[in-house]
């Protein structure tokens, strides 16, 4: 079954193969995972935004109800978490930092700017 | 230093649609926001009220509907901008950004909202996303057959409630008055289901992972006697506060609960040539339509001064 991608401008993830390919190819990669949802969409949002001006880091969506997200709904970096959307900052294929919900645009500067530093 | 003809500080519903008729009249717009375009609207699900569309359209849509039509026009806008000070006594209105850009204009529309209110309890920030939500739409699902608390007793705690019960076991509310505050019907429809109570005259006041549960310390507010009860996760609705951090020793004129007082036909502020519109306003209803109205009129309002 194809599932839908999110109504996003960012890259969409769309299976666990996409996934292993972006991470692996690329050092900085950032994963919004989750729905079209009042916490969700802001984070879309922001890392649109920030998109432009990073142009070393891939920013990418994945729908959180597509059964291949099961490779981020799993990590253990997310097994306590219970909001969405989930957050997930790679580097070098390895799980940097995790959040769980809403970020606020600051919060998330402060993580790029630390873990992609 | 960059000049425009206005700035507006907020990118929700008010600021967008003072953007859109500021923008026709070929004036020179800058909107500037700490986060992206939509403000509430953008964190709602599914928008129902707003006239011209019959099905319910999702907040991000309309947001987004409402951004293109203001770009299409010309208007220019920061996303993700903190803004340091707010310079609004002269007759050049200027803003300054953590980044060091200043932005100038002879006109400026405060549009900055308000968002929910958190309450500021320990183990609330540490807790959030994690057994800690303000949204029973996105991760009332995380909460199948399981016990949680809703705290608060207003429309949004009621409303949120009732979508919380199509997932979760019981539901604990947590309410500081004697009787909840929402409209009857909607309080009615949550007293109806057996697998809800209510601990009245209680307030939270800390939280707290306790294996895999939420620890909540409750406080009865009559007796004063402080306990504890633990439930799978908690759910948080108490009401919103008006986003006025930037306006602290700018000479804006607030209202004792932090609203900006305006003049009802041009929404402009005592201080001249700044204006405010949208929920940041002080008025008795905050809606879409009213925010949308309030940006027009400002913006009209200085079309006609400009």
């Amino acid at each position: 079954m194809n599932y839908p991608t999110l109504d996003t401008p960012l890259h969409h993830i769309e299976s666990k193969t996409d996934l292993e390919e972006m991470i692996k190819t690329n050092e900085k990669v950032v994963i919004v995972c989750g729905r079209m949802g009042p916490m969700c969409v802001p984070v879309y949002g922001i890392m649109e935004q920030l998109e432009p001006t990073h142009s070393d880091i891939k920013f990418n969506d994945f729908l959180f109800d597509n059964p291949e997200a099961s490779i981020i709904r799993n990590l253990p970096e997310a097994s306590r978490f219970r909001g969405l959307p989930f957050t997930i900052y790679y580097r070098n294929g390895k799980v940097v930092k995790a959040t769980s919900s809403l970020q606020q645009p600051s919060a998330v500067k402060q993580i790029i700017s630390k873990v992609f530093a | 230093m960059t000049t425009h003809d206005i700035i507006i500080i907020g990118a929700g519903p008010a600021g967008l649609s003072a953007a859109l008729y500021a923008s026709r009249a070929k004036q020179h717009v800058l909107v500037i926001d700490k986060s992206t375009a939509g403000g509430q609207v953008k964190t709602t699900h599914q928008v129902a009220n707003y006239p011209g569309y019959i099905d319910p359209i999702p907040g991000y849509k309309l947001a987004s509907n409402m951004h293109k039509q203001a770009a299409a026009y010309g208007a220019e806008f920061k996303f993700i901008t903190d803004i340091k000070a707010l310079h609004l006594t002269g007759l050049e209105k200027s803003v300054e950004l953590v980044s060091g850009e200043v932005y100038t204009a002879p006109y400026l529309i405060i549009a900055t909202g308000r968002s929910p209110r958190l309450l500021g309890l320990p183990g609330e920030q540490e807790l959030a996303g994690n057994g800690i939500s303000y949204c029973a739409t996105c991760d009332g699902d995380f909460y199948k057959d399981k016990d949680v608390f809703v705290i608060g007793g207003g429309n949004s705690a009621m409303e949120e409630s009732l979508l919380l019960l199509q997932h979760v076991k019981s539901i604990t509310v947590i309410h500081q008055f004697d009787e909840l505050q929402a409209e009857k019907v909607t309080a009615d429809k949550v007293k109806a289901h057996e697998n809800v109570e209510f601990l009245y005259s209680h307030e939270p006041r800390s939280f707290e992972f306790v294996g895999e549960k939420v620890q909540v310390e409750i406080e009865n507010l009559k007796t004063h006697e402080r306990f504890t009860m633990e439930k799978d996760g908690v759910f948080i609705f108490v009401g919103m506060i008006p986003n006025n951090d930037v306006l602290k020793d700018t000479g804006i004129e607030l209202n004792p609960y932090g609203y900006i007082t305006t003049n009802e036909q041009t929404m402009e502020t005592k201080l001249s040539g700044v204006y405010a519109a949208g929920d940041i306003r002080d008025k008795m209803q905050w809606q879409i339509t009213t925010a949308t109205s309030d940006g027009t009129i400002a913006a009209l309002a200085i079309n006609k001064a400009h």
